[in-house]
């Protein structure tokens, strides 16, 4: 740093500096990981869904986001917005509660909490008497009742959170009208639910955990009337008209009570176990909806029966004859409905059931015939299967995408066409400036291509490699099919299925030429695919080569995993991206590293023992080099391969888990036996970290040598016209650099067009650069006579880049993890260089080009590296003259998957995982900058009218 | 035999020179010899390089003593501090060493004779508990052979005295660079890795600092025993080993600069084979004046590596006269005039 300072603090620079960089996280992508709670707003139109770690986050019409996170980061148990108030409250885990208001703020809403409370009961009670468990917020908006474990219901001022002593609501009260053969003091513990009468505000309804139902007159201060379950109470729901309710219970029974003046204490009307006879799993949330037609929607969560579907995340929906259990992969948070919230309506007509799983949000369609899913805008599944790479493309022409949507929107034909349903608020953001691609590859061989251009991260098409390959799984296999009379009646939903039968087909890198459509896509099991975009669908046989990187090396011995098998005879391929070059590498060691110049028609790949070119115009495999050090024993037994087998174990005895796993027992009430095993555990646990503590850790200080495991690792290939022999002439170039510090350097000729297909293209090494320090090289590239980074290929020839000045000479640079250095061309001689890991301890995990335009005057950009360290850190990094410019802290030193997932564009935005499931969005440039910006307006309310607001969505959470 | 003749005290131009005149005065050509003066102190110094040259010149008032020893029947033993105050006279050894019928001593060659694996560095700028050491990884086949761990040390504050997490040698590999210098051992607290401090920053991040800068590394330690410190002669008040260090970070920024000069010289030999050819080494880019203009790193270049070098721990080993101190001084105004000299524009 100091050396740097020293001379070159010139003020121009510095000014100039704030108008290019600026480090921003702008928007989280993806769905929130370990989602624990869900609200919905009918007035607002908006869904709120809070996490484990304390998040909150709200969602309406796409581009409508907002989020917050409570100080405690504790759990986030229960959300439950004010009627018809752009308010919410959150019950955490802590048994706090949290007021969040949405303000406007600078034209634009703000999510902003605003008060915070605990409910303290009187000294020396136990902590139980005011452990919340229903939240009842009351259509006046002016109090909020709470339901507690002790069975007393507090009742506290809105927004202040005082508490109004004198109208709480004991157990004794309730108990005193009740004949004493029938209740109990036991009767009233723990409020399990609370619910407002749709008609008559000073009536609520109380549900106690072990049966007692009372409805309590607000006004008198008196129960007006006594319901006897004789089951474990899990929720309540009113009828639309408030002449009947249905109560759901622990042993997978729900029901309806009549409710009227004449009967103090009414039997109830029905009673069904909906999965009997045998026993069910208890329904913790039940919804009765009128239609009108006359035939009721039942919509419920559970039930299922207990031996044989025990296991099951399911909801069912019963309207008259029709019944589905829709069946999740993952277990269900909760759910609500959406259906007609006009107070005049007469019916609830519901449209929609919108479920928040572990893993995903499913939306169905409840209008349209067979209920199909809803495809969500947002809170896409990024980790459907594991997600194993990523790659981003910028700018991507008009043409190109039109037809990936297309492609994609043939495989969407099962979804619904109904408009997204959660259409609350304004997006005010500006379009986004240009369409951007983010390519995901997952470990099941699957390419998952979203539009990332805005703040809605949406899945437009999905690609398959599988079919190429024969694999244990059979692709025909379907969980779906299901007879038509089996019982029950379970439908797979969502897309979220982690499970890859095979991890060889995981995806390891992605290259997609935007101009040509040529996609190359390299796996696990050394596999590469080039893909061409094919708007029909096709039958084809794909050419297949194998390119043995070992070539006359003697007496190894692969232990990893073996080859992919493929499937003889042409394969039908839907439209999209179809493959019709296969290579693969042997051994079939993880391919690390991939280059595709769509231009030359050729393609490079890496991996742990050397690197191959193929031309896949003519479909031959140019040369091979084996980069292994002779003394690497490890790189050639393939060990990546045995950690990979370890993960396997793990997920297969993960899915023995999940197989076996009997129903969890609700935790309330637990046996002593069971604290004391936890007890033990904990100790066990405590006792293994001491341990760790006492050997400490040290690190050995060595010298890189030549002998290191792993040198001839290919960590980057690149391709270049460029002066590689001498300074008159330039010509097509193929540079590969390692782990062990070494740059190749291969002099391509490729026969020009006309004459293509008739000679082949030739190949000659003509450099070898080793750095003495040794470090792996992660990056090579180019600089034309201007100090400008060559263009990509094709970029010329479609007019969207200057050609490269071939005047003047052109530099080379080579990033290694510690180092950048800058060397002439033909001539290689040492520039200049940036030290890194010598003076700050840091190390490059990625590095990109990008393109940073000043915020001040539009016709100013430059190009700078974006870096970023194994610290977490971002710097930027002047071309060519190597100088730091700019350095933000950006991702936890400690997440190291999170900065093994960094990716960054062109133009100074970057993505990295935050979470299985989610990508956190970053903006270097002052220019660049995708945020959400909405607006959400309070709606029209009529006071007196006040809105049917029992969305409901307490006690789901806190059961499941 | 003696010589008198006269120099120019402002002009006394390079040791190569000198050598040659006293050869030429001496009517000894094609002999090597060693050439010593004596200082202020009494000391027998050697002369063998510009620098100690040109402060043997500097310290001349007016007249200045110069020995000179064929090399093969020299007494290396004769240099060093004090030297010439012992109870017996060295000169008389030196003149006469027939009369000095003890036991031979072991001939030790002068130190420009071995290849450096380590020494000790800056002892005049630094405190005295601690110590630099530069570890030459270049050109031996030895590993360095250490390793470091986290832990936590008592620092001297202005609020008194403060527990903070420090990075401690836990380890040293039997036969490595690190251990055969006889420099750093376990539980040395590792205070600064060429020149950039290591307090704030993480195990792993001092460990790729020291890997990055294996080829030659500075290691400024706080030894864990401090009882073989340094003595500093005369001008010191001897009161090491006691002393408490108040202000570390004080004494970093100005010798910083002297740190990175090394490093340039010594790592960067990439090598490039072209067209499957012999391996050769990446020369240097000439400056051209486009790039010069754009100037942005001034790195002193070209330390000399004689200056503030000490022989390894072989020479230690058989002085075992405990008192005597082994580091020659790097005189102050001589350093700074170098480090003019030696800064050179590079890119």
């Amino acid at each position: 740093m100091r050396r740097f300072l020293r001379p070159g603090h010139d003020p121009v620079r510095e000014r100039l500096k704030r108008d290019l960089f600026q480090f921003n996280k702008t928007v989280e992508h993806g769905f929130p990981h370990q989602p624990s709670a869900l609200g919905y707003s009918p007035f607002l139109r908006l869904m709120a869904i809070g996490t484990r770690s304390g998040a909150i986050k709200l969602y309406g019409a796409p581009g409508v986001e907002f989020m917050g996170l409570h100080e405690e980061n504790n759990t986030v148990m229960q959300i439950h917005f004010i009627p018809d108030q752009c308010q919410l409250v959150t019950l955490l885990d802590d048994n706090s509660l949290h007021l969040w208001s949405l303000k406007q703020h600078g034209g634009a809403s703000e999510l902003l909490e605003e008060h915070r409370f605990t409910l303290k009961g009187p000294p020396g009670s136990p902590p139980s008497a005011t452990q919340v468990t229903a939240v009842l917020p009351h259509s006046s908006r002016e109090v909020l009742y709470l339901g507690t474990e002790s069975g007393n219901i507090f009742v506290v001022e809105l927004p202040s959170f005082r508490v109004l002593e004198d109208r709480t609501i004991t157990p004794e009260a309730v108990l005193q009208r009740i004949p004493e053969d029938n209740c109990n003091r036991r009767s009233c513990e723990l409020v399990e639910a609370l619910r407002e009468h749709p008609k008559n505000p000073d009536q609520i309804l109380i549900g106690y955990s072990r049966g007692l139902i009372v409805l309590w007159d607000l006004q008198n201060n008196k129960a007006t009337h006594h319901f006897l379950g004789s089951q474990q109470l899990e929720n309540l729901y009113w009828q639309r008209d408030g002449s009947k309710f249905i109560s759901c219970h622990y042993d997978g029974s729900y029901t309806q009570w009549p409710v009227s003046n004449d009967n103090r204490q009414p039997e109830p009307l029905e009673n069904t176990v909906p999965y009997g006879p045998f026993p069910c799993k208890a329904i913790s949330k039940i919804y009765w909806q009128t239609t009108k037609n006359g035939l009721p929607y039942i919509i419920f969560q559970g039930g299922m029966p207990r031996a044989s579907y025990g296991d099951r995340h399911s909801i069912s929906v019963i309207h008259g004859s029709q019944q589905t259990a829709f069946d999740f992969t993952s277990r269900v948070i909760d759910f609500f409905i959406i259906f007609s919230s006009d107070p005049a309506a007469e019916f609830d007509d519901p449209s929609a059931l919108v479920v928040l799983a572990e893993e995903e949000l499913v939306v169905i369609d409840l209008k349209s015939a067979g209920w199909p899913a809803v495809h969500p805008p947002y809170l896409a599944s990024l980790h459907c299967s594991a997600i194993t790479c990523s790659h981003h493309v910028s700018n991507i022409p008009l043409k190109l995408w039109e037809r990936i949507i297309s492609a994609g929107s043939k495989q969407n034909i099962h979804y619904s066409s109904m408009p997204w349903p959660i259409d609350g608020g304004t997006n005010i953001a500006p379009d986004p400036p240009q369409r951007d691609l983010l390519l995901t590859g997952h470990e099941d061989g699957t390419v998952r291509f979203w539009d990332a251009s805005g703040v809605c991260l949406h899945l437009l098409y999905k690609l398959s490699t599988v079919r190429v390959f024969l694999t244990d799984a059979d692709p025909n296999d379907n969980m779906n099919t299901l007879g038509e009379d089996e019982w029950p009646p379970l439908r797979k939903v969502g897309t979220f299925d982690p499970y890859s039968d095979d991890p060889r087909l995981g995806i390891q890198k992605i290259y997609l030429c935007k101009y040509s459509g040529y996609l190359a896509v390299a796996g696990t099991a050394g596999q590469v695919l080039v893909m061409e975009l094919n708007d029909e669908d096709a039958e084809h046989v794909v050419d297949h080569a194998e390119a043995d990187l070992l070539q006359d090396q003697e007496g190894y011995r692969w232990k990893g995993h073996e080859k992919l098998k493929t499937r003889d005879g042409p394969v039908r391929f839907e439209a999209g991206f179809q493959p019709f070059v296969l290579v693969q590498c042997q051994p079939p060691a993880v391919v690390t590293s991939l280059a595709l110049h769509s231009e030359w028609k050729l393609v490079a790949f890496g991996t742990s023992h050397g690197f191959g070119l193929f031309d896949h115009q003519q479909k031959r495999l140019v040369f091979v080099k084996c980069t292994l050090h002779p003394s690497d024993q490890l790189a050639l037994e393939g060990p990546l391969s045995r950690v990979k087998s370890l993960k396997k174990s793990l997920r297969q005895s993960f899915r023995r888990i999940r197989r076996s796993r009997v129903s969890s027992r609700k935790r309330r009430g637990g046996s002593g036996n069971a604290s004391e095993v936890q007890e033990v555990n904990a100790k066990f646990d405590q006792d293994a970290l001491q341990e760790m503590e006492l050997a400490p850790v040290q690190r050995k200080i060595e010298a890189r040598s030549a002998e290191d495991s792993f040198t001839g690792f290919v960590r980057t290939l690149y391709f270049a016209d460029t002066f590689l022999r001498d300074s008159s002439r330039h010509c097509p170039s193929l540079w590969a650099g390692t782990n062990g510090g070494t740059v190749y350097a291969f002099c391509l000729r490729v026969p020009p067009a006309e004459r293509r297909m008739d000679e082949p293209v030739r190949a000659e090494q003509a450099k070898e650069i080793q750095l003495m320090h040794r470090a792996p090289v992660v990056g090579i590239l180019v600089l034309d006579g201007r100090s400008t980074p060559l263009p990509e290929p094709l970029e010329v020839a479609h007019d969207l880049s200057k050609s490269p000045d071939m005047q003047g000479s052109h530099q080379l640079l080579v990033v290694s993890e510690e180092q950048f250095k800058v060397f002439t061309l033909p001539k290689v001689s040492s520039k200049l260089k940036l030290k890194l890991t010598a003076l700050e301890g840091c190390r490059v995990r990625k590095v990109t080009v990008a393109n940073f335009g000043s915020c001040k005057t539009d016709d100013y950009s430059e190009n700078d590296l974006a870096v970023l360290t194994n610290l977490g850190d971002i710097q930027i990094i002047s071309l060519p003259f190597l100088k730091l410019q700019i350095r933000y802290p950006c991702i936890r030193k400690e997440d190291v998957s999170g900065i093994a997932s960094c990716v960054f564009t062109k133009y100074g935005q970057g993505f990295y995982l935050i979470s299985p499931s989610e990508f956190e969005r970053f903006s270097l440039s002052t220019k660049w900058l995708v945020e959400p910006r909405c607006i959400v307006d309070m709606p029209e309310v009529t006071s007196n009218n006040h809105v049917h607001n029992n969305s409901g969505t307490e006690n789901a959470a806190r059961k499941s | 035999e003696f010589r008198r003749f006269s120099l120019e005290r402002s002009k006394p131009g390079k040791f190569e020179e000198f050598y040659g005149l006293l050869q030429h005065v001496h009517k000894i050509p094609n002999v090597d010899v060693l050439v010593g003066y004596t200082d202020i102190h009494g000391d027998l110094l050697p002369i063998n390089n510009d620098d100690n040259y040109h402060k043997a010149v500097s310290t001349a008032n007016p007249l200045l003593r110069i020995f000179i020893q064929r090399k093969e029947d020299a007494d290396y033993s004769a240099f060093g501090t004090d030297t010439m105050t012992r109870k017996k006279n060295v000169l008389s050894n030196v003149l006469r060493p027939d009369n000095h019928k003890k036991k031979p001593h072991i001939v030790i060659s002068m130190p420009q004779d071995f290849r450096p694996v380590s020494s000790i560095i800056d002892v005049d700028i630094l405190p005295e508990t601690h110590r630099r050491v530069r570890l030459y990884k270049y050109g031996t086949d030895k590993p360095l052979g250490f390793y470091i761990r986290d832990g936590s040390s008592v620092r001297v504050t202005p609020h008194g005295l403060e527990k903070v997490p420090g990075i401690f040698i836990s380890r040293l590999v039997p036969g490595g660079l690190a251990q055969s210098t006889g420099l750093l051992a376990v539980n040395d607290e590792v205070l600064e890795v060429n020149g950039i401090e290591v307090s704030g920053k993480s195990l792993d991040q001092v460990t790729d600092m020291m890997i990055a800068n294996s080829r030659n590394l500075i290691i400024t330690v706080r030894p864990a025993n401090q009882r073989n410190n340094v003595v500093r002669n005369s001008r010191t008040s001897g009161s090491s080993g006691q002393s408490t260090e108040s202000s570390l970070p004080s004494s970093t920024p100005n010798i910083l600069g002297n740190l990175l000069q090394g490093e340039e010289e010594s790592d960067e030999e990439d090598i490039i084979i072209e067209d499957s050819g012999e391996p050769q080494q990446i020369p240097k880019a000439a400056p051209t004046s486009e790039s010069v203009e754009s100037l942005s790193q001034i790195e002193l270049l070209h330390e000399s590596t004689q200056n503030g070098f000490l022989p390894s721990s072989e020479m230690n080993s058989n002085h075992s006269a405990g008192s005597v101190s082994m580091e020659y001084e790097a005189p102050e105004p001589e350093r700074k005039s170098l480090e003019e000299d030696g800064t050179i524009i590079t890119l």
